[in-house]
């Protein structure tokens, strides 16, 4: 490979983890505030800098709505005190932050965020990192790995609280991967269908949907995915591996400091993948809304418009992700499982099957 | 005897058994809230209108001509709970308008860090001397700081009406009885 593409590629990815990161650190601000609306609250509404608050209007503004917030939270991690506990596995104690953290940052490589239409040609290029044709199954590979990191510390913290956290967990997690995975298939069959060859990168997942949405024509398995990533991403109603009010803190409860910054963010890193990849597969990724042609011109305006509509779908999954969090308790454990494997796999499965079966009429036809 | 009705417990239905129509009405519930009047108090800034009746930090009061109303009884000291009170007693200058009062404290000391706020000081005061006011934030850097001396606590609490001017009448009563003859004891 040539020097400069490669430079260039370093770049758009550091470019991407930034934003990515902001999102989830954001996502942790739009948490708060949606929460202490819910309960008839204000929220973070007083942080603020000395190079902020003078602005006239903007600067009270910004202090309101707790922009910097963020920023002081992240300084408040990174001063305290990082203290590990004499009688944890030091090696997984200090993996498991890691492996909980990387592959949910790793997830964005493949994910599409808009498009580039050529002015010239009209042709229409995905904008992502690395064009992969896997792109879903890289997703559910990586994706599912960030389990290990709640396993590890579970197991390496040596105590009953964070032990308990991480056994739910991956049990939750294995239990939930079936049905999470089972429930995309239908959507790459009828995008697969004989006469069409669209792969399985998640770029030809949104040309699919240019007019229609996946939402409306597989609901089942959007509904499947939905609950899926929910108990993937460990946000209530599934958070068996923190349960705070069983669990003190679950998994995570020796943490302290960086390395429970690292799954906190991490955290909310894969609510904010797990929002993207809804949005992709099922509500049209940046094309504009079903039964309307895309409105973005060719050229980059097009393209910023493209990213600016996805990032708006994006704020509005993690929105819900949050109303959802603060609206339902938490299932007992076994009701999960339960749920997990007696109502949400059969479901899958006959989702599966009988998607099939269309797809099979549906070329006889 | 009450009579016992028994419900009829009926078996879930299959809408209630997916919880899903529950959440869908638990959304609509908190996404209401949203939209509802906040109840947040911006606390430094806006306080909260205290009950009548409010038990706040213990403070020593002045009638309203200004004389100190404790006449260092102990009555205080001894009934308080915790022992948060430690009074030393003193004369009041024979010279002094109010002579006749003969004791005021010398000095008071309230120990806010053991105060329980129970209001038996207020309660057992013969003089009305003692109240437990409005002010609930009490705060400092050190345990020295958390006891309120005599002068802080006249501080806090300030002047408030009296309903009987109890030791002007007594006066009024001994110079009435020297009028007439009698030697008041
Ligand atoms: S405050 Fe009241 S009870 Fe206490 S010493 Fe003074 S007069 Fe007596
Ligand atoms: S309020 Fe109760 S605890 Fe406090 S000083 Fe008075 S008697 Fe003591």
């Amino acid at each position: 490979m040539e020097l400069v593409p490669l430079l260039l590629k370093i770049l758009y990815a550091a470019i991407m983890l930034v934003v990515v990161l902001t999102i989830a650190g954001y996502s942790v601000l739009i948490e708060r505030k949606v929460s202490a609306y819910q309960h008839g609250r204000i929220g973070p509404n007083r942080t603020t800098t000395p190079f902020i608050r003078p602005i006239p209007v903007i600067g009270p503004l910004l202090t309101r709505l707790g922009i910097i917030q963020l920023p002081a939270d992240g300084l408040k991690f990174l001063f305290k005190e990082d203290f590990t506990p004499p009688y944890v596995n030091r090696p997984f104690f200090w993996a498991a932050p890691l492996i909980a953290f990387v592959p949910s940052l790793a997830v964005i490589a493949v994910i599409p965020f808009g498009q580039y239409t050529s002015p010239l040609t009209g042709e229409m290029i995905p904008l992502v990192l690395a064009p992969m044709d896997l792109g879903v199954i890289f997703v559910l590979a990586i994706g599912s790995l960030s389990v290990y990191g709640v396993v590890l510390a579970g197991w390496g913290s040596n105590s009953k609280y964070s032990f308990l956290g991480g056994i739910r967990s991956s049990a939750q997690m294995i239990s939930y991967e079936l049905s999470l995975g089972l429930s995309i298939f239908p959507v790459f069959l009828w995008m697969n269908a004989p006469g069409s060859d669209a792969g399985l990168s998640l770029s030809s997942v949104v040309e699919a949907q240019n007019t229609m949405w996946f939402l409306i024509t597989c609901p089942l398995s959007a509904f499947l995915f939905l609950v899926g990533i929910f108990a993937e991403t460990n946000r209530l109603p599934f958070d068996m591996a923190e349960s705070e009010t069983d669990l003190v803190g679950g998994f995570h409860t020796e943490y302290s400091s960086f390395k429970f910054g690292l799954f906190f963010v991490g955290e909310y890193g894969a609510m904010a993948v797990g929002s993207a990849l809804f949005v992709l597969l099922f509500l049209g990724g940046w094309n504009f809304l079903p039964f309307l042609a895309n409105p973005w011109p060719a050229g980059w305006i097009g393209s910023v418009l493209s990213v600016l509509w996805f990032l708006v779908k994006v704020v509005g999954m993690i929105t819900f992700f949050v109303l959802i969090r603060w609206t339902l308790p938490r299932y007992r454990f076994d009701q999960v499982m339960k749920l997990g494997w007696t109502v949400l796999l059969p479901l899958a499965i006959a989702n599966l099957i009988v998607n099939a079966a269309a797809v099979a009429i549906h070329d006889l036809w | 005897m009450a009579e016992t009705k028994v419900l009829e417990r009926k078996p879930l239905s299959l809408a209630e058994r997916s919880n899903l129509p529950q959440i869908v009405s638990g959304l609509k519930t908190t996404v209401s809230h949203m939209f509802r009047k906040k109840v947040t108090l911006q606390y430094p800034e806006v306080r909260p209108t205290l009950p009548e009746g409010y038990r706040g930090v213990p403070t020593l009061v002045h009638d309203p001509h200004g004389r100190e109303k404790c006449v260092s009884c102990q009555l205080c000291e001894f009934v308080c709970p915790p022992k948060a009170i430690r009074i030393t007693p003193g004369e009041i200058d024979p010279e002094a308008e109010t002579a006749h009062v003969e004791k005021a404290p010398k000095e008071f000391e309230i120990d806010m860090l053991r105060c329980i706020y129970c209001g038996l000081c207020e309660e057992v005061c013969p003089e009305e001397a003692i109240f437990l006011q409005d002010v609930y934030s009490m705060t400092g850097y050190s345990r020295e700081e958390m006891v309120n001396n005599k002068e802080k606590l006249y501080e806090l609490g300030g002047t408030l009406p009296d309903h009987h001017y109890k030791w002007d009448k007594k006066r009024a009563a001994e110079d009435a009885a020297k009028a007439r003859g009698y030697a008041h004891s």
